[in-house]
């Protein structure tokens, strides 16, 4: 077993969270909306800009050089970081939202009228709009695979979910509102043996396990290099090599092109096919950074560390009267969702706060989830390698705060 | 500290937890409106009875956060019975004590409690949500009222 993280330390590489918020430190648990930055990630992106910048694969001049093969070794880093077989299996978006959309237009133009896609009643709403607009666009059938009381997914509903039609079983990873972590490798199997395909939404998952996209059978895997420590408006797309080699282009323009007359265009191959115009350069640079600085630590570690204040947050949840936990599967991330009697979430988020506390209150981007539990939001505290026993401490605290404030 | 006292004020609170004219369907309702804040999810609809120029009656129902609750239920207390002026020129000194635009065009009476919220910049909008609906209402804007 690896040593602990040294969380004074790894504290120390996230110059963010080094703050006081309304005179009281800041405590930081809106991970999964998006995670601070470590240095390492903000020196590598400030870096490229002072040194590196260039327009890539177009010039031949040295910076051009240097963006072209930064640019490439980041591909090679998430390549590496997801268990690609390859870095041309990585195409850079602006996130999962961009992923998805990229596979729902491009994949999609291939769907027919009847065809069927599966999603899950967790998924965040970009994973279901997508797969809307398609609908409206082909006529495909969209099919939902439903959850438990526990947040848990019904996999024993799935086989009648999967018929001849079904042309893509698209899934969340991780669930952003409820902290679900799905059985995907069984989900990928029994899709797979239907003859469909599988894409898997890892925007949350991505930052808190070691991940394997062969291991786990899918053939798209989608995240946001915000969520994992890394930079805003960068993504990526894991896709199959076979897969992107028959996909249609997504959007036209310089960069995805072999050759360009009035009458027709060759397209160029996979990855670059799918990233149309200049690309986020300095993003691909800094979002290889933080994969180098989750590797450097171990998602491993970083796992381990996060089920430990898990299950200390969910025994201190369990003596606070007044408290519901949304979703409550056994296997889950660090994600704690909650709703407090008499206290809508806005107002504790609010109380929070004011304590120093960030944390969601909201609908997640979830609505279905929201309907299923019947509340119109819950109070999300979501953890992160960086958070601490002494920062849910001071949670439960400001929750007791919160009664008292809006009980009197 | 002071300032969370202060959003969150015992005629608030006390709003908040028995809102006035709540789930209440005014006999003669001749004017409605629905609002929603799509960042939030809170979301009131607000019915009217107005007879010569007066609301005689007025009841909402929805949910939402204590602020927007709060304000609602004060909302309906302060318009019932008042012409429809008067209620216009309440709307825009709310409008103007949570917001600092416009101007004060009606002394705000009991109404005041809600100052609070102008140090909480991101909890306007739920403060707000429940008048401009019944402002739709009132004008019978008919369409959905969104405030984000
Ligand atoms: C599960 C899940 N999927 C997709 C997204 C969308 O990610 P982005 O906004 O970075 O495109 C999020 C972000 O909130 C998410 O939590």
């Amino acid at each position: 077993m690896a040593p602990r993280l040294d969380l004074d330390a790894v504290r120390g590489d996230f110059p963010c969270l080094n703050q006081e918020v309304h005179g009281h430190p800041l405590i930081y648990l809106d991970n999964a909306a998006t995670t601070q930055k470590p240095q390492a990630v903000i020196d590598a992106v400030a870096r490229y800009y002072e040194r590196d910048n260039a327009n890539v694969h177009r010039g031949i001049h040295a910076l051009a050089e240097r963006a072209t093969a930064h640019y490439e070794e980041a591909r090679a880093r998430v390549a590496r970081f997801l268990g690609a077989a390859e870095p041309a299996e990585i195409v850079f978006v602006r996130g999962t939202t961009e992923a998805i959309n990229l596979v729902a237009s491009s994949l999609g133009v291939t769907f027919h009228e009847g065809d069927e896609v599966v999603i899950t009643e967790m998924e965040h709403h970009s994973n279901i709009v997508p797969w809307q607009l398609l609908r409206d666009r082909v006529g495909i059938r969209l099919r939902v695979l439903p959850m438990d009381d526990r947040g848990v997914l019904q996999l024993d509903r799935l086989d009648e979910l999967l018929t001849d039609r079904t042309r893509l079983v698209s899934v969340v990873h991780g669930s952003n509102a409820l902290g679900t972590l799905n059985p995907v490798a069984e989900i990928a199997a029994a899709a797979h043996a239907a003859g469909a395909l599988v894409l898997v939404d890892g925007a949350q998952a991505a930052p808190h396990l070691p991940l394997d996209v062969r291991a786990l059978g899918a053939d798209f895997y989608c995240l946001s290099g915000h969520k994992v420590y890394g930079p805003m408006g960068i993504g990526c797309l894991y896709g199959r090599r076979a897969l992107l080699e028959e996909m249609a282009p997504y959007q036209g323009g310089g960069e995805m092109i072999r050759r360009v007359t009035f009458e027709e265009t060759t397209f160029a191959p996979p990855p670059a096919r799918f990233e149309a115009g200049t690309p986020n350069v300095a993003g691909a640079v800094g979002l290889a950074a933080a994969l180098d600085y989750l590797d450097g630590l171990g998602l491993e570690r970083v796992a381990a560390h996060e089920a430990e204040l898990l299950a200390y947050g969910l025994a201190q949840l369990d003596n606070l009267d007044g408290v519901r936990l949304i979703g409550t599967a056994p296997e889950r991330l660090a994600i704690l969702s909650l709703a407090v009697d008499n206290a809508h979430p806005h107002d504790i988020a609010t109380i929070l706060d004011r304590d120093g506390i960030a944390i969601r209150a909201g609908h997640h981007c979830a609505h279905p989830v929201m309907d299923h539990f019947g509340v119109p939001a819950t109070a999300r505290a979501s953890l992160a390698l960086y958070n601490t026993r002494a920062e849910i401490d001071r949670l439960i605290a400001s929750i007791h705060h919160v009664m008292e404030v809006l009980g009197r | 500290m002071n300032d969370l006292r202060a959003l969150y004020e015992d005629v608030i609170l006390d709003h908040n937890r028995e809102p006035r004219n709540f789930q209440h369907r005014p006999e003669g309702a001749n004017h409605e409106a629905y609002g929603f804040n799509p960042l939030c999810g809170d979301e009131f609809k607000v019915l009217l009875q107005v007879e010569d120029g007066v609301v005689t009656d007025v009841g909402f129902e929805g949910v939402g956060c204590a602020i927007a609750v709060a304000s609602t239920s004060l909302m309906t207390e302060a318009i019932k019975g008042k012409p429809v002026e008067e209620v216009e020129a309440l709307f825009q000194s709310v409008h103007h004590l949570l917001t600092g635009e416009g101007e004060e065009a009606a002394p705000l009476g009991k109404l005041q409690v809600l100052a609070g919220v102008h140090e909480f910049p991101m909890r306007i909008k739920c403060a707000t949500l429940g008048w401009h609906v019944m402002k739709a209402a009132l004008e019978d804007e008919g369409e959905t009222v969104c405030t984000e």
